[in-house]
C-alpha cells in the first residue's frame, strides 16, 4: 500500500496543528474545512506551482479497454487520466496512483459503501463521495488529497474507532491490521467517546476461523465473500443501528472448503486464523514464495516460518490459478509438516522394528538388494507429492537397472501418456471463465480442485453459465444439473440421444472437465473416446477455444506423465521383487509379494511405511526447491521455507546417491544438471509460470476397441481435508474431517 | 397478540398491538455488556441475534402457511417482479408473525426463505432488522414503553414505573403464566399512543383486561388527533401562494 507517504504528510500537518489548538480542544480543524467553497476556488486564483509528476497506478493496476470509444477522462488531483467507462471513482484514483484507503471495498467482491472510509471530494458535488460506489463520470474533478477529504476520513475513523476495542496488544492481526494501518495514517490522535464500548458475543465457525466480534467494523466483506465466493449462505448481517452483527443466527459452522480466505479478508482482527492464534506476529516471520502441492492446481502460497518450524500458509496472488484465494486443505495443513516425521534412515530388523541407522548403511543395503534381483522384478512408484526432478532421477535410475516400470500414483496402469491433451486442463483455469456450458464427467471440483470450483462458481454467476455433472450424488455450491451416475449417461450424451446434447452444441463455448479419478478405471480408454466423441459433436474443440479438459488430483501426476513415469507392464506390482515407492502412500500393496524387499523413501510415516523394510527420509515440499506442474500443465517452483527435518535429504540426492553405491552412477550432480536433463525429456518443465499447451488434439488419438463398463462413477476424494501424507498428519485436517464433513 | 405502544407523552395502536417503551438506553447498555448471560437467564431473543433452540421454538418443527394464508401469499407474489422474489420477504414474515400468534418461530422464518427462494440467513437478517417482528413468544398484549430522549423528557420511566408495578413484572419478561401481558421495551416506531400518563396507562392495561379497545391516538381529551390542546393556533386561513411568482407571465 502507498499509504506511507500519505500517513507521514498527514501526521506532519496535525502535529502543527495540534501544537496551536491542543489547550483547549482535542479534534483539531482549520477555518478552511468549515467552508470547503472557499478552499476550493482559492486555488484557482493563485498562480499554479508546478505539479509533481504523475504517480505509477497504485499496485501495477493496468487499464484494460475492451472498446476504446468508451473511454473516458477524469482529474485526479488535477491529473487527467483515461479510463473505461463504468469504472468507479475509486478505481479511476487507483489508476491515478492514488490509494484511498477502505475498509468494505474489496476487489474481488460487490459493493457495499457502507465503511465510508473512501470518501473524497469530488468537485461540484455538495458532499464528500464514497468513492467506492460513485460511477466515475467524464471529467469528474476528483481530489483526495483536500482539507475536506482528510477531514472526512478523520471523522469516518473516529466513528470506526468509537467501538472498536482497544486490545491491540493482544490481537493476531496487530501488525497487518487495516484498521491499524489506516488509523495511523488518516485517524486523529484522540476521540471524543467517553461512553462504554459495546461488546458482541463471538460466534463459533468451526476448527479454522476464530471469532472475536467485537472488534468487527461492519464491513461485511466475510458476509460478502460467503454468498458470492464461497457459495454457503450461512453469514449474515443481523440487527440493526449500534446492535448490528455478523452472525449465523442459527448455530451453524461455515462448512466451505474456502473459508479460510475470510482470515484474509477480514480488515481487522475479527476473523483470525485459529490454529495460529497467539502463535506468532506477523513481523517475526520469514516469507517464502512457493507452490502448494495439495493438490494438482497449484496454488500461489507463501509460507511464513520463524525457524525451523512453518507457522502459517498464506496466499499469494496469481490471476491465473488461484486469484487469492486458496483452499482450507492448502492454508492448513502446515502442522502436518511437523508431526509423524521421518527424520532418520531405518531398517527393519528382524524382529519387524525399524533401526536408526547411518545412511552409508541403509544405501548399501538397498544396493546391495538391487544387485540380487532380476531387472524385470525392479518397480519404482512415484508419490502424489513428488516433483519433477526427483521424479527424473527415479526413472533414471530404474531404467539404469534395466526396469522400466516405473510410475506415479493415481495415474493408473496404463496411462496414455503420449497424447498430453488427454490429461491436461486445455482450457486453463483462466480460461474457464470464457465457457458457457460446464459437463463434468466423474469429477466433482468441490473436493478435488477447490480454485478450480471456485472458478467455475466465479462464472456460473457471473454468466449463469450452465453446469451438468455426471457422476455418484453429491452437494455443489452452484446450480448443477445431475445428469446421471455412470457411463451410461456419457454414452447416451456422446451418441446424441440425451436432452443435454443439444445444450453443448447450442453453446458458445462449452467445458468438458473429466475428473482424474478415472485413469483408475479399466475402461478408461472408452469412456475417453465417448468424451472425445461429445467434444466432436459439440464442437468443443476449435482453434480459438479448447473446451476438453481432465482435471487431475494430485501435484505430481502433470510433471510424471510428461516426464513419461509409464509402466511397462500394468500388473509388475504382482512379481515384484524391489518396490521403491518415493513418497507413494495411496498404492494398494496387498498384492505386493511377501518376499519383496519395499523401499520407502519418504518424509512422512504414513501408510506405505508398515510394509517398508528400509526406509529413507527426505524432505518435504517445504523445504526443498523443486518443478511441479499443475492441472493446466503451467511449471512452477517450490523453495525452501524450512530446513529438512533430522537426518533428512531432498529426494533427488537419495536417489543419486543411491546410484553411485548400486554402482551405476546417474551423471547429475546438481539441481541444474538435473534439469538439464530434464529438458531434453520435457523441455515445458523448465519454461517456469508458463502453460505450454498440448500440441495435438484428439485427431492423433488411437481407435478405441474397449468396451465401456456400465459401472458407475467413483468419487475420487472421499475426504477433501485428507489426501496424502502430510494432510493424513494434520491434525487441523483431523478436526475439520471430524467436525465439517457430514456422515 | 396485540402490541401497545405508549409514549412519555403518547401510545398507539398497531394492528392490534399494544407496546410500552422506556428506558431504551439502559436496557441497552445492559444487554450489550453481557449479552451471552442475558440471553440465557431471560430468554430474550428480541434482544440477542442468536437463535437458541426450544421446545416451541426449533428449526425441526413444521411450519407451514395456512390455506387461508396460502392464498393470500399467492396475492403477495405477484407484486414483485418475479426475478426480485426476494423483496417480499417483509409483507410475508408480517403474515407469518399474525398467523402464528405475534411471533416469528424459526421454521416460520425458514418457511418464508422457501416462498421467497434465498437462503434462510437472508430472511434472518430482515427479521433481526425489523423491530416489530419477534423472534419469540411474545404474551397477548405486547406492551412496548418508549424510551427516546422526546418521551423520556415527557416522563416515560415514571410511565414504565407505574405500568410495571401495576403489572407486577420486570422489564423484558414475558409473563406468560398467570396472565396475557408481555411486556418489553422499545424505541418509539411512530404510531403511538400520545399524552399518557401514569394513571392513563394504568387504565389502558385495564381495559385489555377487560376486552376492551383503548382509543387510538392522544389520550387527552383536550386533543384531537395531532392538532394542539384547545384547537388550532396557526393556519387558521388558506395559505397565501408565493408573492413572486406571476402565473400569468408562465
Amino acid at each position: 500500500m502507498g499509504l506511507g507517504l500519505l500517513a507521514s504528510r498527514t501526521l506532519k500537518t496535525s502535529r502543527v496543528l495540534s501544537s496551536q489548538y491542543s489547550r483547549f480542544r482535542p479534534i483539531v480543524t482549520k477555518p478552511g474545512l468549515q467552508s470547503p467553497d472557499a478552499s476550493a476556488a482559492a486555488p484557482a486564483t493563485q498562480p499554479e506551482p508546478t505539479p509533481p509528476p504523475p504517480k505509477k497506478p497504485v499496485g501495477g493496476a493496468r487499464v484494460h479497454f475492451t472498446n476504446p470509444d468508451d473511454a473516458l477522462e477524469v482529474f485526479v488531483d488535477g491529473f487527467p487520466v483515461k479510463i473505461p467507462k463504468g469504472m468507479t471513482v475509486l478505481q479511476a484514483c487507483e489508476i491515478a496512483g492514488v490509494d484511498i484507503p477502505r475498509f468494505c471495498y474489496h476487489s474481488r467482491l460487490s459493493i457495499a459503501g457502507n465503511c465510508r472510509m473512501c470518501l473524497v471530494e469530488v468537485e461540484k458535488s455538495p458532499k464528500p463521495v464514497a468513492s467506492c460506489a460513485m460511477p466515475a463520470l467524464p471529467g469528474m474533478k476528483i481530489k483526495t488529497d483536500t482539507p475536506l477529504a482528510k477531514k472526512a476520513r478523520e471523522g469516518v475513523m473516529e466513528f470506526l474507532l468509537m467501538n472498536h476495542p482497544l486490545d491491540c496488544p493482544i490481537c493476531d492481526q496487530g501488525g497487518e491490521c487495516d484498521l491499524q494501518d489506516q488509523s495511523m495514517a488518516f485517524g486523529s490522535d484522540r476521540g471524543r467517546f467517553t461512553e462504554m464500548k459495546r461488546s458482541v458475543v463471538d460466534k463459533n465457525l468451526g476448527p479454522l476461523v476464530k471469532t472475536v466480534m467485537t472488534r468487527c467494523i461492519q464491513c461485511t466483506r466475510c458476509v460478502r465473500f460467503a454468498t458470492e465466493v464461497a457459495g454457503v449462505q450461512d453469514l449474515g448481517m443481523l440487527g440493526r443501528g449500534s446492535g448490528e452483527e455478523i452472525g449465523t443466527y442459527v448455530e451453524k459452522l461455515m462448512t466451505s472448503e474456502l473459508s479460510g480466505n475470510v482470515i484474509d479478508i477480514c480488515p481487522v482482527g475479527a476473523l483470525t486464523s485459529k490454529p495460529f492464534a497467539f502463535k506468532a506476529r506477523n513481523w517475526e516471520l520469514k516469507g517464502t514464495e512457493t507452490i502448494d502441492v495439495t493438490d494438482a492446481v497449484g496454488s500461489n502460497i507463501r509460507i511464513d516460518s520463524r525457524g525451523p518450524e512453518v507457522m502459517r500458509i498464506l496466499p499469494r496472488l496469481n490471476e491465473d490459478i488461484n486469484e487469492e484465494w486458496i483452499s482450507d486443505k492448502t492454508r492448513f495443513c502446515y502442522d502436518g509438516l511437523k508431526r509423524q516425521r521421518l527424520n532418520d534412515p531405518m531398517i527393519r530388523d528382524a524382529n519387524g522394528r525399524f533401526k536408526a541407522v547411518s545412511w552409508r548403511d541403509a544405501l548399501a543395503v538397498v544396493a546391495e538388494v538391487t544387485l540380487q534381483v532380476k531387472p524385470e522384478e525392479i518397480v519404482g512408484i512415484a508419490g502424489k507429492l513428488s516433483d519433477a526432478e526427483s521424479m527424473m532421477a527415479l526413472k533414471d535410475l530404474l531404467n539404469n537397472m534395466g526396469s522400466n516400470n516405473v510410475w506415479c500414483e493415481g495415474t493408473g496402469t496404463s496411462p496414455n501418456a503420449d497424447l498430453r491433451y488427454r490429461y491436461l486442463m486445455n482450457s486453463s483455469i483462466a480460461g474457464l471463465e470464457k465457457a458457457d456450458v460446464f459437463l463434468l464427467v466423474g469429477t466433482q471440483p468441490r473436493v478435488e480442485a477447490a480454485m478450480v470450483n471456485a472458478r467455475i462458481r466465479k462464472t456460473v454467476r457471473a454468466s449463469n453459465a450452465k453446469v451438468a455433472y455426471i457422476g455418484p450424488p453429491t452437494e455443489f455450491n452452484y446450480d448443477c444439473q445431475h445428469l446421471g451416475t455412470g457411463p451410461q449417461t456419457l454414452i447416451e450424451i456422446a451418441e446424441g440421444r440425451h436432452s443435454f446434447c443439444s445444450a453443448i452444441s447450442n453453446a458458445k463455448n462449452p467445458a468438458i472437465i473429466v475428473g482424474a479419478g478415472l485413469f483408475e478405471r479399466d475402461d478408461k480408454d472408452a469412456i475417453f473416446a465417448a468424451v472425445e466423441a461429445i467434444a466432436k459433436n459439440g464442437n468443443v474443440i476449435r482453434p480459438d477455444w479448447n473446451g476438453f479438459n481432465v482435471l487431475l488430483l494430485n501435484a505430481a501426476q502433470a510433471a510424471a506423465l510428461d516426464l513419461g513415469l509409464v509402466p511397462e507392464s500394468s500388473n509388475s506390482i504382482e512379481s515384484t521383487k524391489f518396490l521403491y515407492l518415493m513418497g507413494a502412500d495411496d498404492v494398494n500393496l496387498d498384492k505386493v509379494p511377501a518376499d519383496a524387499f519395499v523401499v520407502y523413501q519418504g518424509h512422512h510415516g504414513d501408510q506405505s511405511v508398515y510394509r517398508a523394510n528400509v526406509i529413507l527420509p527426505s524432505a518435504a515440499f517445504s523445504e526443498k526447491e523443486g518443478t511441479y506442474e499443475n492441472t493446466e500443465g503451467c511449471s512452477q517452483q517450490t523453495l525452501p521455507a524450512v530446513p529438512t527435518v533430522g537426518d533428512a535429504r531432498d529426494d533427488w540426492k537419495i536417489i543419486r546417491a543411491l546410484s553411485e553405491v548400486a554402482g551405476i552412477r546417474l551423471p547429475y550432480d546438481t539441481l541444474g544438471a538435473i534439469r538439464s536433463r530434464m529438458r531434453t525429456v520435457a523441455p515445458n518443465l523448465l519454461n517456469r509460470d508458463e502453460i505450454e499447451p498440448a500440441a495435438f488434439g484428439p485427431s492423433l488419438s488411437p481407435d478405441c476397441s474397449q468396451k465401456i463398463s456400465s459401472t458407475p462413477f467413483k468419487a475420487a476424494v472421499e475426504n477433501f481435508y485428507m489426501t496424502d501424507s502430510i494432510t493424513r498428519a494434520s491434525k487441523i485436517m483431523a478436526q475439520c474431517s471430524a467436525m465439517l464433513l457430514k456422515k | 397478540m396485540s402490541v401497545l405502544r405508549i409514549n412519555g407523552g403518547q401510545v398507539g395502536w398497531t394492528r392490534g398491538e399494544t407496546w410500552v417503551d422506556s428506558g431504551f438506553a439502559k436496557a441497552q447498555s445492559k444487554t450489550k455488556l453481557r449479552p451471552n448471560k442475558w440471553a440465557q437467564s431471560m430468554g430474550d431473543e428480541q434482544i440477542t441475534l442468536l437463535h437458541i433452540d426450544g421446545p416451541d421454538n426449533n428449526p425441526d418443527l413444521p411450519w407451514e402457511f395456512s390455506e387461508a394464508n396460502k392464498a393470500k401469499v399467492k396475492g403477495i407474489l405477484p407484486h414483485y417482479p418475479s426475478n426480485y422474489k426476494q423483496s417480499a420477504v417483509i409483507p410475508l414474515l408480517d403474515l407469518a408473525q399474525q398467523q402464528h400468534g405475534g411471533w416469528l418461530p424459526v421454521s416460520a422464518m425458514n418457511a418464508v426463505a422457501k416462498v421467497v427462494g434465498v437462503a434462510p440467513i437472508r430472511v434472518y437478517e430482515v427479521a433481526t432488522f425489523y423491530s416489530m417482528f419477534n423472534r419469540s413468544k411474545v404474551g397477548k398484549y405486547h406492551l412496548l414503553v418508549c424510551g427516546t430522549t422526546p418521551c423520556m423528557i415527557c416522563g416515560s420511566r415514571e410511565i414504565e414505573g407505574a405500568l410495571l408495578k401495576h403489572l407486577g413484572v420486570e422489564r423484558n419478561v414475558a409473563d406468560y403464566t398467570n396472565g396475557s401481558e408481555g411486556y418489553t421495551y422499545n424505541y418509539y416506531v411512530g404510531f403511538c399512543r400520545e399524552d399518557v400518563t401514569t394513571q392513563r396507562v394504568v387504565e389502558i392495561v385495564e381495559m385489555l383486561r377487560k376486552g376492551e379497545k383503548p382509543p387510538v391516538g392522544t389520550q387527552n381529551p383536550k386533543r384531537i388527533m395531532s392538532g394542539p390542546e384547545g384547537g388550532n393556533t396557526t393556519l387558521l386561513s388558506d395559505p397565501k401562494p408565493p408573492p413572486c411568482r406571476d402565473l400569468d407571465a408562465c
